[in-house]
């Protein structure tokens, strides 16, 4: 078959609905996007348990110690699922995780905000979970077969991390007035960093028309920050805060919040490697790697060794 | 009828199959590099194993104890298989259309097929 019936039955299956396996032709240009897109959201899952691992030691209470360590070990869990399918389009995990340390990888820009305060973990749970959520149901209906299964096991537990987060804040909110002043000034700083984790406006998005094409994506940048901001719009009124943002207004016309503009700077300051904590996400992943070395190779030449064993008493 | 069925291993896309440069992205593992275990889980006493998902461990036991980590931590699961991916041998999706013909003119495999007197009970 020529190149250009593959491309046809491929496109046929996308406009059909039928997920592309592993095994099915795929364009190049698709298996590239995968790639580059699945093992972004993975090291994003990976890199995102530093920022809230910060906290487990320093953790108020008990009970939310227990809860903050089940959740980082969820996302260790969710990039799991991700290194995996992303493995599934031919890559080996050891090129995934050598680009994430060399810096040719990027992950999601808001895990190189520091955390600050105890309100800093409900605020992540809440905004940037949230933010997090309304991506990946729309990914759920991914056209590659791997990508959306491993989201679908991904949606059912980040639901979980939401409420937890909000759960946090409430808490919070009606504490002492320090306790109060901590969720606002959480919110302040964590407000429009999760407004950019949907990425550059429709226009400027330079990955955005052909994902669409392929249903990679299937909402917009804007569609999906728009709805970001009608839910979170609301869901503020229960805390006693406000948004850091003069402009955000309900406008009856639309249906919708109307809301003030992004920092573009900013954004693309901290995808090119100058947000505050970049250095210090990166070294910590680089040396977690080369400290597990070790460990790697012991249960290696451990697995070795009993194999060899097994074959003698065979023998 | 001639029928080949060519195996390929699980995830293992042949290159002149890949879309193009299918070789550039692919890099050799090294000895060190742990193998990739495919997972199945019984979810309850009474049902299939299905398979989960993939995950990389030194040896069998420990594709178990880590299966259990990723993909049992709410209680979805009872039972746990592991087997390594290198050997699950799958057909060929460019050949399903030969391969599951001799099944499509068969109509008289589906109890559908016979038309009886609606009076007929307990049949």
């Amino acid at each position: 078959m020529s190149i250009r019936e593959l491309e046809q039955i491929f496109l046929d299956k996308i406009d059909r609905e039928i997920k592309i396996e592993p095994k099915d032709w795929m364009p190049d240009q698709y298996r590239k996007t995968l790639i580059r897109q699945i093992s972004q959201h993975a090291h994003s899952e990976v890199v995102g348990m530093l920022p809230e691992g910060n906290w487990i030691t320093r953790a108020p209470t008990l009970k939310r110690k227990a809860i903050l360590l089940a959740k980082v070990q969820d996302e260790a869990g969710h990039g799991l699922y991700l290194y995996s399918a992303t493995e599934t389009l031919g890559v080996t995990r050891e090129q995934t995780i050598n680009d994430l340390h060399s810096g040719k990888a990027k992950y999601s820009s808001i895990f190189n905000y520091p955390t600050l305060t105890w309100a800093d973990i409900g605020a992540i749970g809440w905004l940037v979970d949230g933010a997090a959520i309304l991506n990946q149901v729309m990914l759920c209906r991914t056209s590659y077969g791997p990508y959306a299964r491993a989201m679908v096991r991904i949606c059912k537990e980040e639901s979980f991390h939401q409420r937890q987060g909000f759960e946090i804040l409430l808490v919070m909110s009606k504490g002492s007035p320090e306790q109060r002043a901590m969720v606002q000034d959480a919110v302040n700083r964590w407000w429009w960093p999760s407004l950019m984790m949907f990425g550059p406006h429709d226009s400027e998005s330079t990955h955005s028309e052909q994902s669409t094409k392929w249903k990679i994506k299937r909402m917009s940048n804007d569609e999906l920050r728009q709805k970001f901001v009608d839910m979170i719009a609301e869901q503020v009124k229960f805390l006693n805060v406000t948004l850091p943002d003069p402009k955000l207004k309900w406008n009856e016309a639309r249906k919708h919040y109307d809301f003030g503009e992004i920092d573009w700077e900013e954004f693309w300051n901290v995808v090119k490697g100058n947000g505050p904590c970049n250095k210090q996400r990166l070294d910590a992943r680089r040396k977690a790697w080369e400290e597990g070395k070790w460990v790697r190779e012991a249960a290696t030449a451990y697995a070795n060794k009993r194999a060899a064993r097994m074959k003698q008493q065979v023998a | 009828m001639n029928i080949r069925i060519t195996k390929y291993y699980y995830g293992d896309i042949p290159e002149d199959k890949a879309g193009g440069n299918g070789s550039a992205h692919t890099v050799a593992a090294k000895p060190t590099d742990w193998p990739l275990w495919e997972v199945f889980i019984r979810s309850k006493q009474g049902l299939d194993h299905k398979h989960v998902g993939s995950l990389h461990a030194a040896d069998a036991q420990m594709a178990i104890e880590n299966a259990r980590d990723v993909y049992t931590r709410r209680m979805e699961g009872v039972s746990i298989w592991v087997v390594e991916s290198k050997y699950i041998h799958a057909s060929n999706p460019e050949e399903a259309d030969s391969l599951y013909e001799p099944a499509n003119d068969k109509v008289y495999r589906h109890p559908t097929f016979y038309e009886l007197p609606d009076e007929l009970k307990h049949m």
